[in-house]
């Protein structure tokens, strides 16, 4: 079996060589490095423009971020032919091809990243370390964490204010200088599509500002969503102890209060971008049925007919419409938040579902058609990574990697950071 | 204080003596004579292909010759060349089909539409029907080398575009870059493949496996370099087209007797 | 001790420093931009050699021609002249020694990629004599009764 051959079922007139090379990696990539994207323009907002209730969204949001960060180039190993040779995009990288601009964004957004985390925990770093270090007899796990964190100080331990406000100024100014990075990682995404003239569904110079409005959308969707999950576990594990040794004891009114608070004003930016993104959509729409090029007999044969369900009803309905709702309504409450964020983190992925398999979904000659169906049941290596599992356990992966470094960032403790 | 006549000596002589090292390093900048000498030499051949879809039967030998020549497993459903069937029918309908790539041929009336089963068409109900081969148009703007990350497809200097099978990570964007549908991966070395013009033959001076396994002469290759090639003569003299002249990628497979409805 | 924001900085520099590094060791030495230009000529130069190594497997007709002077002078005189040898007999690669037979393919469906008649109007194919496969002798081979190498031989 050919690559691709396996879930791509032809219709009426197709080309011998063309299947479905591009399928459900290629679709979670967009999405993952969207969250990555989104996550970090939440957390700029406050440091850049000093919306001071996003506070503890933005630390989240950052920390979250650096979380995705890791499992965002996930997708493209599973995928390539030659994961190991993947490398190849560092070594030799030829500009000319919007994938080869992945090395030099992802690095400097990563550079970026950690860094401001840097800046951000440095006072949290020292000051375990500096613990530790008086501790007389380690065992072996405080050993390593000692270990880590005197190599995180970088070797600094100056603490005074001076120092502590420099921290805040490079905070500053590495946020400011994330954002048109953090566009850049996402606009190169929708380039890679935009810019292929062979298919008629994604050239369009729109793609990539489409990419960054939606990509910016699942951010503050997914930042609110773990938010409020981390949040109610909070709670929970409070309403267990009494009281914490040595601790601020936080009672649950204040929690909630504070929670609501922060969803409100975040949801605020959420709707924003999300009406951006959709107006955006709906202009390309629109634009193509009225210019009605050679490809609009075929574009609009997959658009209103065969992935009309996909489109309309998946993504500009559930993913789309229902959310703006939810959101508009007056007294937004949690639960009606979880639904939102949940809905509208399922309408960006039909959106790169519908984009990256929408534009495989006819054949090169406009005169036939290819339909993909996921495979499911992980049979081989090949059906689980470019399947539905492979597709989960890059989506879990963020998820592990925040409760693994979350004990390096921790977010939570507010007297330890700035 | 200087005459003018003495300025104007001296500085003509300042310029010839200037000119003089100058045009030396010119003369004898070895490095650039080779470059210039080698340009020369590779740029005296461009190759082209020209496809006449009047004498093609359709009998699928150029898809078979290409995949023994080129070790393109038999069985796989990819091929780096392939023959196209259009049956326009009366009512103004377009069929078209290519079986298994035209590995085996056509050997039947009836028109192959996929999962969508087989369509019967009376003879009479046929307005016109022909059969167009196709192949990598080795394009003077060639998008899928201008899409490849890493650099492992190319132009070599006599047009025609190779993949380096030891450095493509298979990432497809080649695939997705080019409009004609040309590209695939290799089912057994997982690169990215697509016809090279029979390379290793043409560079001995031997024709493409196709253009030699064609009874009817329906391909052929030449050099639109030399004014002589008889390929070349008919490009220029006769009315030939270019498939999808719009993505600007400025195709070098040439085609007579193209039909406005061929894909 | 001075300014402490630069740490960082310096980090990131380092990994760069590294991956140039790695890059000196990994590409190979002749990867560079070619007579084509960065955008179209960005490759390993040596593949080009690669690919003109390649093995030929079909010879042409006139290879046959010393060793089977009969075949290739009987199909000579007939239409099938403008047939390869190769084209049903499969490619000569390094005949006689590898392989040492070439394939004799008999199945009807050879004959048929010509012979099955399909009439299509401006189509060369429409020019072709052929048969209903299902009618004419649906049993045996074609070659029982035509020879390929004349098959006017015997027929009319």
């Amino acid at each position: 079996m050919v690559h691709g051959e396996l879930w791509t079922v032809k219709e009426l007139f197709v080309l011998p060589n063309e299947y479905i090379y591009w399928s459900v990696q290629i679709v979670m990539y967009p999405f993952m490095t969207g969250l990555v994207a989104g996550a970090f323009v939440l957390s700029s907002l406050y440091h850049v423009f000093g919306i001071k209730q996003l506070k503890d969204m933005a630390r989240f949001a950052l920390v979250f971020s650096f979380a995705l960060l890791f499992a965002a180039p996930m997708p493209i190993v599973l995928h390539l032919q030659f994961p190991f040779r993947g490398i190849n995009v560092f070594m030799t990288p030829h500009f000319t091809s919007a994938i080869a601009a992945f090395g030099i964004v992802f690095f400097t957004y990563g550079a970026i990243v950690a860094s401001e985390l840097w800046f951000l925990y440095r006072k949290h770093f020292v000051e375990v370390s500096l613990a530790l270090r008086e501790k007389r007899d380690k065992n072996i796990g405080e050993w390593l964490r000692y270990l880590i964190f005197c190599t995180l100080t970088l070797g600094v331990y100056d603490l005074s204010e001076e120092a502590l406000h420099r921290d805040e100024k490079a905070i500053k100014f590495l946020a400011g200088l994330g954002i048109p990075v953090a566009c850049f990682l996402h606009g190169y995404a929708g380039f890679i599509f935009g810019s292929v003239k062979a298919n008629a569904l994604w050239m369009t110079p729109l793609m990539p500002v489409i990419f960054i409005m939606s990509a910016i959308v699942s951010g503050i969707a997914l930042c609110m969503l773990t938010y409020i999950i981390t949040m109610e576990i909070r709670k929970m594990l409070l309403s267990r102890k009494r009281t914490q040794p040595g601790m601020r004891r936080e009672s649950m009114e204040e929690i909630k209060g504070v929670e609501i608070h922060v969803i409100q004003i975040t949801a605020k930016y959420l709707l924003s971008f999300l009406v951006a993104a959709i107006s955006l959509e709906i202009l390309d729409l629109i634009f193509r049925g009225y210019t009605a090029l050679k490809s609009w007999d075929v574009l609009r044969s997959v658009i209103y007919d065969r992935d009309f369900y996909d489109i309309f009803v998946m993504q500009y309905g559930i993913g789309n419409l229902v959310p703006l709702i939810l959101f508009l309504l007056p007294g937004l409450t949690i639960r009606r938040t979880m639904l939102g964020v949940l809905f509208v983190l399922f309408g960006v992925f039909m959106m790169r579902w519908n984009v990256v398999i929408g534009g495989q979904a006819f054949s090169l000659t406009f005169a036939g058609f290819m339909h993909y169906h996921l495979p499911i049941v992980p049979h081989e290596w090949d059906t689980f990574k470019e399947g539905l599992f492979g597709a989960l356990s890059i989506f879990a992966m963020p998820f592990v990697m925040f409760s693994v470094i979350s004990r390096i960032f921790p977010v939570f403790e507010y007297e330890k950071t700035h | 204080m200087i005459s003018r006549r003495n300025f104007l000596k001296r500085t003509a002589l300042g310029i010839a003596g200037a000119s003089l090292p100058l045009a030396a390093f010119k003369i004898i900048d070895a490095k650039k004579l080779l470059a210039e000498a080698a340009a020369e030499k590779s740029s005296a051949v461009r190759w082209v292909f020209l496809v006449d879809t009047y004498k093609c039967v359709g009998c699928g030998m150029c898809v078979k010759a290409c995949k023994l020549e080129n070790e393109i497993p038999y069985d796989a459903n990819v091929s780096r060349t392939w023959v196209e069937r259009y049956v326009l029918t009366k009512t103004g309908k377009l069929y078209a089909d290519t079986p298994k790539a035209a590995r085996d041929g056509f050997t039947t009336a009836k028109i192959d539409l996929n999962a969508d089963g087989i369509k019967d068409i009376s003879k009479e109900g046929i307005e016109k029907a022909f059969f167009v081969p196709k192949l990598c148009n080795q394009c003077e703007n060639p998008p899928c080398v201008q899409v490849c990350p890493v650099g492992a497809t190319y132009q070599a200097p006599d047009g025609v575009v190779l993949v380096d099978r030891t450095w493509c990570i298979g990432c497809g964007y080649c695939i997705m870059g080019c409009p004609y549908g040309v590209r695939f991966f290799h089912p057994v070395y997982h690169t990215a493949e697509k016809c090279n013009f029979c390379y290793h033959r043409i560079t001995k001076g031997m024709k493409t496996a196709c253009v030699d396994a064609c009874p009817f002469g329906a391909r052929q290759i030449g050099n639109i370099k030399d004014p002589n090639d008889p390929v070349t003569k008919v490009i220029r003299d006769q009315r030939v087209g270019v498939l999808k002249s719009e993505y600007g990628t400025k195709p070098q497979a040439y085609y007579i007797g193209l039909d406005e409805e061929v894909r | 001790m001075k300014n402490h924001v630069f740490r960082p900085l310096f980090v990131v520099i380092g990994i760069v420093i590294l991956i140039l590094a790695v890059r000196v060791v990994y590409v190979p030495k002749d990867f560079g931009i070619g007579e084509r230009g960065y955008m179209y000529g960005w490759h390993r130069e040596n593949n080009e050699t690669d690919w003109k190594k390649f093995r030929v497997k079909y010879q042409g007709k006139e290879y046959c021609k010393d060793c089977h002077p009969d075949k290739y002078n009987s199909i000579n005189g007939t239409p099938h002249k403008i047939i390869q040898c190769e084209n049903c007999h499969g490619p000569a690669i390094d005949h006689p020694s590898d392989p040492p037979k070439l394939v004799i393919d008999k199945s009807r469906a050879l004959c048929l990629r010509c012979h099955f008649p399909l009439p299509y109007p401006t189509s060369g194919r429409s020019k072709i004599r052929g048969i209903d496969p299902d009618k004419h002798n649906p049993d045996i081979e074609c070659s029982t009764c035509h020879n390929p190498h004349n098959p006017m031989e015997g027929l009319r």
